[in-house]
């Protein structure tokens, strides 16, 4: 694997950044956001990448089929804006359920309202692995 | 789609243990631990406290 290295200005101190794989961070950062385990898969973390997807596309995916909520922009409600938050964290997964009307029945009983919280919580798991795979990228996290 | 409460929970603690245990550990035996050690906690922890709300109830 190849590094190349360059320097980055943060808080006014320079510090090293460390290209791993020759692959743009940001793009890392953006395809691990938008498609759970695509970072990973950039960087050529293979089991990673494919555990990462089970798991979130899984807790998504469970979330849908409990007839969870997802969340819509509502400015008005701050617990919608935190779940939607949450919910934006699944990348093109939230796209994909919001354009097929997917979580829109109301939440009647307790089974639905933990398929509302697997689908929050799985969109906060794909930020941590999207910055998990930025964190390699640039070299802060070693292997 | 029903699943009961249990299996919720276990589902939930597996697929958030996998990715606790990739991100916040660098080796892959460190990661297979740490992700162990949270499903353990995750569902040792909720089980403790559905005791405890039984006994609190009763």
């Amino acid at each position: 694997m190849t590094k190349a290295q360059g320097y980055a200005v943060a808080g006014g101190k320079a510090v090293e950044e460390n290209t791993v794989g020759g692959v743009s961070p940001v793009l890392v950062l953006l395809a691990g956001w938008l498609v759970p385990g695509a970072g990973h898969l950039l960087l050529r973390k293979w089991w990673r990448a494919g555990l990462l997807a089970l798991s979130i596309v899984g807790m998504f995916a469970i979330g849908i089929a409990l007839k969870g909520k997802v969340y819509q922009m509502n400015f008005g409600e701050p617990l919608d804006m935190l779940g939607s938050a949450g919910d934006l964290g699944a990348g093109l997964l939230y796209g994909l359920a919001r354009f097929l009307g997917w979580g829109q029945d109301p939440v009647l009983v307790a089974v639905a309202d933990y398929g509302t919280k697997f689908i929050v919580v799985g969109g906060l798991l794909n930020i941590i692995a999207a910055v998990d795979a930025h964190s390699l990228a640039i070299g802060r996290k070693r292997s | 789609m029903t699943i009961s409460h249990f299996s919720a929970v276990v589902l939930f603690s597996l697929f958030t243990s996998i990715v606790f245990g990739i991100t916040q550990r660098s080796e892959p035996k460190k990661m297979a631990q740490f992700g162990a050690l949270c499903f353990v906690l995750f569902v040792g922890g909720t089980i403790a406290a559905s005791w405890l709300m039984w006994l609190i109830k009763h």
